[in-house]
C-alpha cells in the first residue's frame, strides 16, 4: 500500500491557482525528489501532505499508520525564544532521551543535545531539523530544501546522512531540492513541477524530457552525464532536442511548454 | 490579613503577574506586543458598557477584549496590514470608550482608576476574580502548552505534528482576554501591555528553555508587584506605574547580565 496517495490535487491560495490536476503516490522505502523553479508550487505541494493546506480540489490520502516526519523549507527561530536542541526534539509530545540521543547521532550530530537552538550553524540546524524530523521514527521522511544555506560539502555530506538513514531505517524519502547532480544520483524517480506535474520518471527519463530541458536548460545535462555516462543521447552538446523521447513519461494532455506555468 | 489594603494589593499583584508570565511569552515570541495593547485599549469600551448596563466590570472588558481579539484575528487573515489594522481597531475602541464613559450621567466614574489601575482599592471580591481568572489562564497555557510552542515556533511544523495553529491561536487570544480583564482594575489599561512584556522580556536572558523563561518572568512579575508597591508606599507615588518601574529596571539589569556575560 503508498504512503501517500495524491489525487487530483489542486491548490489556491485566495484566487490563484499554484497546483492544479496533480496525482503522485510515495512508495515505501523509495527516493523520489521533486524539481522545478521558484514559485512552481513545490513546497505547496508538500505542505498539501501534511494538512498545512487544504486541497481546492483532489484529495491526499495517507496509508495507515503512516507516520511522517517533515523538514520544513525555512524555520526561524526567535531570538527571543530560547530552546535547547533536546527541548526541542520532545516537541511536542515527548521522547525519551536515548530516543534524542539516537535520532541526533541518525542526524550525524550527537553533541548538541544542550546546544541552544538559536546558536547552531546553518549546517547543524539543517540536522537538527533532520532529527526532529526522524525522531517519531517517520515512514515517510519530507524535505523542503534541506540543504539550503549549506556550501556544497556540507549539502553532500547532508544526502550521505539521508542515503545512510534511509538504509538504516528503510523510510521513503519525498526531497524537494534544486541541486540537479544530488537529485540525479540519489532519486529513485524524480518529479518535475511546474503548477503541474511536467515530467515525471527515474532520473535519466526526466532529464531527458523536453519539458525538463525547457524549464532547466540543456546545461543541465551535465548532471546526468555524471549520474549515467552511457547514457544513449548526446544531451550534453547543447543543441535542441525537439523530438519525442522513446522513454518519455506520458503526460496525457499537457503542454510541452512548462514554463508557460500552469493552466 | 487580607483586611490590609497592602496585603490585598500585593496579592492582586501577584495573581496578575503570575497569569501574565506564560501569556506574556507567548507574546513576546510571537511578536504579539501590539495586539496586547488592542486587545486592552479595546478593554476601555467594555468598561463603559459595564457601566451603563450595570454588568461586572470583569465581564464587560472581558467580552469587548476577547470581541477585539477576534476581529483582529479575522481580519488579519484577509490581508490587511497588521500594525495599521491594530492601530485603527485599538485607538478607536478606546475613544469610543472614552465617549461613551462620558454619556452615562448618575455614576461617579473614576476614569484614571481604569486607565492606570488602582490597585490600593482591591476588595476581597476583585481578589477572587483575578485569582479565578489567573488559574483559569495558567491552566489553559498550562494545557496547550506544548501545542502552543510547537505553533510558535512553525505554523507547518505544527500541522505536521497534527496540530492546528489556528486553534491554538484562538487559546491565546482568549487567555489574553481574560488576562486584561483580569488586570485593568489592577495596572489599567495603559499598563497591561506592560505586566505582560516586561517581565518575560527581563526574564529571557536568565533562561535556556521556554519553561524557564515562563518561571523567571513569573518570579520577575511578583517582584516588581512587591518592590513596586513597596516603593509607591515610600515615596507616595502611583502604584501601578511603581511597579512597572521596577519591572522595567528589573528588564534593564538582567539585559546588563547578558552583556556582561557574552
Ligand atoms: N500562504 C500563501 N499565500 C499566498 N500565496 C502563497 C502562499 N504560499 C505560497 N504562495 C504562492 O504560491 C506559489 C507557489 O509557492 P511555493 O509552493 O512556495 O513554491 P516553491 O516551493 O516551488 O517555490 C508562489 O507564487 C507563492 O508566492
Ligand atoms: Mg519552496
Amino acid at each position: 500500500m503508498s504512503l501517500v496517495d495524491v489525487e487530483g490535487l489542486s491548490v489556491r491560495y485566495g484566487a490563484r491557482t499554484v497546483l492544479s490536476n496533480v496525482s503522485l503516490r510515495i512508495e515505501p522505502g523509495e527516493i523520489v525528489t521533486i524539481v522545478g523553479p521558484n514559485g512552481s508550487g513545490k513546497t505547496s505541494m508538500l505542505r498539501a501532505i501534511i494538512g498545512a493546506v487544504k486541497p481546492y480540489r483532489g484529495r491526499v490520502t495517507q496509508g495507515r499508520d503512516v507516520t511522517i516526519g517533515y523538514v520544513p523549507q525555512k524555520l526561524h527561530i526567535d531570538e527571543t525564544l530560547p530552546i535547547t536542541v533536546s527541548r526541542f526534539l520532545k516537541l511536542p509530545s515527548g521522547a525519551a532521551a536515548l530516543d534524542i540521543e539516537h535520532a541526533l547521532a541518525q542526524a550525524g550530530v550527537p553533541d548538541l543535545v544542550n546546544a541552544q537552538l538559536s546558536q547552531l550553524s546553518g549546517g547543524q540546524f539543517q540536522r537538527v531539523l533532520l532529527a526532529r524530523a526522524l525522531i517519531k521514527k517517520p515512514d515517510l521522511l519530507l524535505l523542503d530544501e534541506a540543504t539550503q544555506g549549506l556550501d556544497q560539502r556540507g549539502s553532500a555530506s547532508f544526502y550521505q546522512q539521508i542515503e545512510s538513514v534511509r538504509q538504516e531505517t528503510g523510510c521513503a524519502v519525498l526531497m524537494i531540492s534544486h541541486e540537479l547532480h544530488v537529485v540525479m544520483s540519489a532519486s529513485d524517480r524524480v518529479i518535475c513541477l511546474n503548477g503541474h506535474v511536467c515530467c515525471e520518471g527515474t532520473p535519466a527519463v526526466v532529464a531527458s524530457a523536453p519539458e525538463y530541458r525547457a524549464l532547466f536548460g540543456t546545461g543541465t545535462g551535465g548532471a546526468l552525464a555524471l549520474y549515467r555516462h552511457e547514457h544513449d543521447h548526446g544531451h550534453d552538446h547543447g543543441h535542441d532536442h525537439d523530438h519525442t523521447h522513446g522513454q518519455t513519461h506520458d503526460h496525457g494532455d499537457h503542454n510541452h511548454d512548462c514554463s508557460e506555468g500552469s493552466d | 490579613m487580607l483586611d490590609d489594603f497592602m496585603v490585598r494589593a500585593a496579592l492582586a499583584g501577584a495573581g496578575v503577574a503570575i497569569a501574565a508570565a506564560p501569556l506574556g511569552c507567548f507574546v513576546v515570541w510571537r511578536r504579539m506586543a501590539y495586539f496586547g495593547d488592542a486587545t486592552a485599549h479595546a478593554a476601555i469600551l467594555g468598561v463603559a458598557m459595564s457601566l451603563a448596563f450595570s454588568m461586572s466590570i470583569f465581564i464587560g472588558s472581558m467580552t469587548v477584549a476577547l470581541m477585539m481579539a477576534l476581529t483582529v484575528s479575522v481580519l488579519s487573515g484577509r490581508g490587511y496590514a497588521m500594525d495599521t489594522l491594530l492601530g485603527v481597531l485599538a485607538h478607536s475602541a478606546l475613544a469610543f470608550g472614552l465617549v461613551a464613559v462620558s454619556f452615562i450621567t448618575g455614576v461617579r466614574i473614576d476614569l484614571m482608576a481604569y486607565l492606570f489601575g488602582d490597585i490600593l482599592a482591591v476588595t476581597r471580591g476583585d481578589l477572587a476574580v483575578i485569582w479565578g481568572g489567573a488559574a483559569i489562564v495558567v491552566a489553559l497555557i498550562g494545557w496547550r502548552w506544548s501545542a502552543l510552542l510547537t505553533a510558535t515556533l512553525n505554523e507547518d511544523l505544527a500541522y505536521a505534528s497534527g496540530i492546528n495553529p489556528k486553534r491554538e491561536q484562538l487559546v491565546l487570544t482568549f487567555a489574553l482576554a481574560i488576562t486584561v480583564a483580569v488586570a485593568i482594575k489592577v495596572v489599567g489599561v495603559l499598563l497591561i501591555a506592560a505586566m505582560l512584556i516586561i517581565p518575560a522580556a527581563a526574564g529571557r536572558p536568565l533562561s535556556r528553555t521556554p519553561e524557564g523563561m515562563a518561571i523567571a518572568a513569573g518570579a520577575i512579575g511578583i517582584f516588581s508587584v512587591i518592590a513596586g508597591l513597596r516603593a509607591a508606599y515610600e515615596f507616595d507615588t502611583p502604584a501601578g506605574p511603581s511597579i512597572v518601574c521596577v519591572a522595567a529596571l528589573t528588564f534593564l539589569l538582567t539585559s546588563v547580565f547578558r552583556n556582561v556575560r557574552a
